[in-house]
């Protein structure tokens, strides 16, 4: 048995070592409830126990406890040793409350009440026990009751540095419980000014507690950053013999460096150009540091420097505006990138990646693409080589995109499982981002498939689908290479996935070589069906529909196929269903309905990859690099197809078959996944039942689950009248879903007051709208397109949750009958209290023909509806413009053009979001900056607003500056979907 | 942020626990067999960082120990390292040469001199001269008022 130190409980230390003699989990559990009955019994009878007897169980109590046995008692006895008067009791005491006392324990009144005396002691070392006690523990009821010591014994003249230090980040953890324990204003520069103390520990504590409380507030504490910078300077021109027990290794205070470092990265550059140049110096010196040989060969010195070495070139990332830095940075790292240590490796690798998102330092970061690729094929730890893994999908760019996925699809046959999906989606993003070629692009997800076709999720091969359907050049070459890979002996099911769907639209386009006829290709995908899931199968079955259309000389076969036992009799009812429907379709009617059931896909309408949304849900760190180009594709619509979805659907429009799951993705689910599939789950099972419902865009043959979805035979609403088709077309079955086309239609209402919001067969819904100030009318004309009356018409708005504080909407009911081809109005008046981001939901319901209808809209009131412009002059603008320079105020975002660059349509727009258009402003006339208020009834909030077009990239960066975040990011989101 | 650190032996025994935000006790054993479970089955010559759920993971070896701390994303990891080796640094100082066995035996020690280091998943004293004078200074209190008793 080991010595024990200081007082030593000897029946501890026996007990312990009776505990690790023990052979077996039983004898251990048995001596410790021999144990407990003991301590319990002592506990309970003899009131004789003296405070070290107390203290020596209640350590036996914590001890059982860490060894990870249940206590149910002894916290009495652990808060009676509180107010011990000897020390070691005491602390005993507060390291079982810390360690085991519930912070909504009833106990927790009694400690409070403990710690309160301990704190105003005249003991420090008393008053530590205490502080620490609150931090470890740092509970609501703590905060309230002892927020008030705290502050003052941080700021008081008399406190002693450890007790300060202690109280700073005491202070700091009830400040994270509850935000206002510390009073704003009479502490504030007190706090701030902790910088300058002239005990490295209290600054070092001081500068936690401060970093947090920026973090909240970067305005109310920006006196802090003169303060830090100066500390910072003094630090790194120290030599490492001033600093005594503070320097580490050689390295002066790195702690507190890092720990400023990381305060600065709250801010901009420093306004005052003093300032601005002492922080740069003290940059280059950490850089030059770097190049010094090493004052130790221990690695505590090499570790230290180093922190603060990446932490500094995280704040010169952060700046991101001084280009000669930037670049040594990355020398710097690309050093690192072969250094024989692996964290230094795997630091280089991940810093590079916030690099590459830097325009001054990208090209710098290319030219080590060699050596990342090398990492990626020889680091020995799977870490590393994700790492190398983010770099090279961070600086990827056009000019290298058939490298860089070349490399990964290379290293992806071998690459460990663990990260195996997230690089299939990487390489998918940047194949789709970067596609020149857009054969190169087919081939790539084909290959990726093949050889990682277990880790394709859905959302890759939906989006080949969409592309190939979406890009008329590149269908043939599709159809041919999916039916080549098909060729292969072994294929991945998502192979037959993408084959057949492919095949099944365009599988005419190979048709005429005989070596891919007709019958070859059905037999070929007919070959696979045995092997798929069901889903599979179903959506083979679809392709085999679209057959007996496009080639009429096998339907007998098909038809045949689709008639044997296995189908018509299968016992998963979807398949089953299926092979009926499909039979009956292709028997009953004539080709002419045939052909328009089956009409070939219209393209997609545009949205954002499905594929960023799932990398950044998988990995949210992954995709913050992605300030840049964010618009992953450059398909082209062309036609008109797209927006057609919220016309009303046409002949021309193909009807939906009945098994199509979603009905129209673009309302489902916007940006989120490919062909609205993921919607599917939300949507209830009714909404398939309307033949030629969802216009336009409908996913036909990507099979839903197994046993989702509900069947409806196309027959049985065909047969009885087609009269009756349109009458039941809207029907939006689920009562509280957005109807389809909703938020396109919203988004039209950004820059314009007045248009159509909603229309379909039945209804047209019109919008005018003005806003003077705060208030906003809105007048909704409701106009009903049959000639038969809507009975129990109701239109209601609501504000869903904190909207209904934020914004007070008035809509007065109007009349519930709407004859046959009538307009009724119903004024809208909206008040705005408060800034908010989500819209009002329009809840409209009437019966018509007999069936309820839904239709549910979201009003087209947001925020910019309050917005009046102002003007002002270049300087006053940009002197604005740069005090707003702090990360919380701004919003920023880069993104490719979805329209034609037009200047004159620019304009437009930009006077139609309500904000005042400053002309001859900006320096680069180019540019568009703008001004304006946002009126609330609450506050008036300035915003700044500046545009910049790049029309050689075809790309727009967008920044909006404002005093509240929350608008600066709101007004910013609803702005970029409209250049 | 450090949001806990874990001391555990190459056996996967748990020796300390230190949790700098709040979780339950099923939680607590969930992550530390979690942890447990990744770190031991890391080579020697692999690198000390993985990222672990939305956090970041530090851990190194001493001798039969590791010692293992969870970060937030922002946090720097080399110094993190770093934290862990000052903590060592002190309990090899206050116990001479410190093992696996006086950690054992002396928990609330270690315990004591982790409060002195960091306080509220931050670095508190960074000297170690300071830390050590503190703990000291508690051990003389100890000694002044406690007179030895019998053991049980």
């Amino acid at each position: 048995m080991p010595t024990v130190k200081g007082d030593g409980m000897r029946g501890l230390a026996v007990f312990i070592s009776d505990i690790r003699n023990c052979k077996s989990k039983e004898a251990e559990v048995k001596r410790i409830n021999k144990e407990l009955a003991n301590i319990r019994s002592k506990f309970k009878g003899d009131k004789t126990l003296d405070g070290y007897q107390k203290k020596k169980y209640v350590c036996k109590l914590l001890f059982i406890f860490l060894l990870g046995h249940d206590i149910d008692f002894g916290h009495m006895e652990a808060v009676n040793l509180l107010s011990s008067n000897k020390y070691t009791e005491k602390q005993i005491g507060y390291l079982f409350i810390s360690v085991l006392v519930n912070e909504n324990s009833e106990l927790m009144n009694l400690v409070i009440q403990n710690i309160k005396n301990d704190i105003s002691s005249r003991t420090p070392i008393h008053i530590n026990l205490a502080l620490h006690c609150i931090a470890n523990i740092g509970s609501k009821a703590m905060a309230e009751t002892l927020g008030p010591e705290v502050p003052k014994l941080l700021v008081s003249g008399d406190t002693i540095d450890e007790v300060k230090q202690s109280a700073a980040l005491c202070l700091l953890r009830l400040y994270r419980t509850d935000p206002h324990c510390i009073p704003s204003g009479e502490y504030q520069s007190r706090i701030i000014h902790l910088l300058n103390d002239q005990h490295m520990g209290v600054v070092t504590a001081a500068t936690s507690l401060i970093h947090d409380l920026v973090l909240d507030n970067p305005d109310d504490y920006k006196g802090c950053v003169s303060l830090a910078v100066s500390r910072l300077s003094r630090i790194v021109t120290s030599s490492y013999t001033d600093l005594q027990d503070y320097t580490y290794y050689f390295v002066p205070a790195p702690w507190l460096s890092v720990k400023l470092l990381r305060l600065l990265q709250f801010y901009g550059p420093p306004e005052d150009p003093a300032n601005r140049n002492r922080l740069n110096e003290c940059l280059e010196t950490i850089l030059n540091k770097a190049q010094e040989p090493p004052k130790s060969k221990k690695v505590q010195h090499s570790n230290s420097k180093n922190a603060v070495l990446f932490e500094a070139i995280n704040l010169i990332i952060h700046h991101d505006s001084e280009p000669n830095l930037l670049v040594r940075a990355c020398n710097q790292l690309g050093q690192f990138l072969q250094h024989r240590e692996t964290n230094l490796r795997y630091l280089a690798l991940e810093s590079m990646c916030l690099l590459a998102s830097s325009e001054f330092s990208r090209e710098a970061v290319k030219k080590h693409q060699e050596t990342v690729v090398t990492a990626l094929k020889t680091e020995r730890d799977v870490s590393v080589r994700q790492r190398a893994v983010d770099l090279l999908y961070a600086m990827c760019d056009r000019t290298n995109t058939e490298e860089v996925v070349g490399e990964m699809l290379d290293y992806l046959e071998k690459a460990d499982y663990s990260i195996r999906e997230e690089m299939v989606l990487k390489v998918a993003i940047l194949a789709e981002k970067f596609a020149v070629d857009y054969t190169w692009y087919v081939d790539t997800i084909l290959n990726l498939i093949r050889i990682a076709g277990d880790f394709v999720s859905e959302e890759v091969w939906y989006r080949v689908i969409q592309i190939v359907i979406n890009r008329e050049d590149v269908q043939g070459y599709a159809a041919k290479m999916v039916f080549e890979a098909l060729q292969a002996p072994a294929c991945h099911e998502n192979m037959v996935k993408v084959g057949g769907y492919i095949l099944g639209e365009f599988g005419n386009l190979i048709a005429g070589d005989p070596r891919s006829s007709p019958q070859v290709q059905f037999n070929l995908l007919h070959s696979k069906f045995h092997l798929c899931s069901p889903p599979t199968r179903g959506l083979l079955l679809s392709t085999y529909v679209k057959f007996i259309n496009l080639f009429p000389e096998i339907k007998q076969i098909i038809q045949d196929v689709l008639k044997s036992d296995n189908q018509l009799r299968n016992a998963d009812a979807e398949l089953q269903q299926r092979a009926v429907e499909y039979l009956s379709l292709s028997v009953r009617t004539s080709s002419d309905v045939l052909a328009t059931v089956l009409e070939e896909m219209p393209p997609f309408p545009e949205r954002e990859s499905s594929l960023l949304a799932k990398l950044k849900k998988k990995k949210p760190s992954a995709v913050v690099e992605e300030k840049k180009p964010n618009k992953p594709i450059t398909v082209e619509v062309n036609n008109t197809a797209g927006e057609s979805s919220t016309d009303a659907p046409s002949t021309a429009t193909p009807v939906q078959l009945p098994m199509v799951q979603a009905p129209n993705p673009t309302a489902a689910a916007p940006s989120t996944d490919l062909l609205g599939l993921d919607a599917a789950p939300a949507q209830p099972a009714q909404t398939f039942n309307m033949p030629g419902a969802p216009p336009a865009t409908n996913n036909f043959g990507a099979p839903p689950a197994a046993g989702q979805s509900t069947l409806l035979d196309i027959f049985d609403a065909q047969a009885p009248a087609p009269a009756q088709a349109p009458a039941q077309a809207p029907a939006v079955a689920n009562a509280s879903a957005l109807s389809p086309g909703a938020e396109e239609n919203f988004c039209k209402f950004i820059c314009k007051n007045n248009g159509v919001l909603f229309e379909n067969d039945l209804l047209q819904i019109g919008v005018k709208s003005e806003s003077k100030s705060m208030y906003c009318r809105l007048v909704l004309f409701f106009g009903n397109k049959t000639s038969m009356q809507f009975s129990d018409f109701s239109s209601t708005v609501i504000t869903p949750g904190e909207l209904a504080s934020r914004l007070l909407v008035k809509a007065p009911p109007i009349n519930n009958v709407l004859d046959g081809g009538a307009q009724v109005q119903q004024l809208i008046t909206a008040e705005c209290v408060q800034e908010f981001s989500d819209a009002p939901l329009l809840n409209i319901r009437f019966v018509c023909g007999g069936s309820m209808q839904y239709v549910n809209l979201k009003v087209p009131i947001m925020v910019s509806k309050f917005f009046q412009p102002t003007t002002m002059s270049s300087s006053d603008f940009f002197s604005r413009w740069n005090q707003l320079i702090a990360p919380a105020h701004e919003y920023q975002n880069i993104f490719k053009a979805n329209f034609p660059m037009d200047r004159d349509g620019n304009k437009t727009k930009l006077m139609g979001f309500g904000i005042g258009l400053l002309e001859g402003v900006d320096p680069n006339p180019d540019n568009f900056v703008c001004a304006g208020i946002v009126h609330c009834k609450s506050a008036q909030i300035g915003v700044l607003l500046r545009l910049e077009p790049n029309k050689a990239a075809l790309m727009y960066r967008l920044t909006l500056r404002s005093s509240k975040e929350e608008v600066a990011k709101e007004l910013g989101t609803l702005l970029s979907s409209q250049f | 942020m450090l949001q806990f650190m874990l001391l555990f032996s190459r056996q996967g025994k748990l020796r300390l626990q230190k949790w700098y935000q709040a979780h339950t006790e099923k939680t607590k054993k969930k992550i530390t067999r979690e942890l447990i479970n990744t770190v031991l089955t890391r080579k020697p010559k692999m690198c000390n960082f993985l990222e672990w759920r939305d956090l970041k993971i530090v851990y190194k070896r001493y001798a039969s120990l590791y010692f293992c701390c969870a970060i937030e994303d922002k946090d720097n990891e080399l110094l993190t390292l770093e934290i862990i080796h000052r903590y060592v640094e002190l309990l090899d100082k206050y116990f001479g040469s410190v093992c696996e066995l006086d950690i054992i035996f002396n928990f609330e020690k270690a315990y004591f001199m982790l409060d002195e280091l960091m306080l509220g998943g931050e670095i508190q004293e960074t000297s170690k001269k300071n830390v050590l004078k503190a703990i000291q200074a508690q051990d003389l209190l100890q000694e002044d008022l406690d007179t030895p008793q019998s053991a049980q």
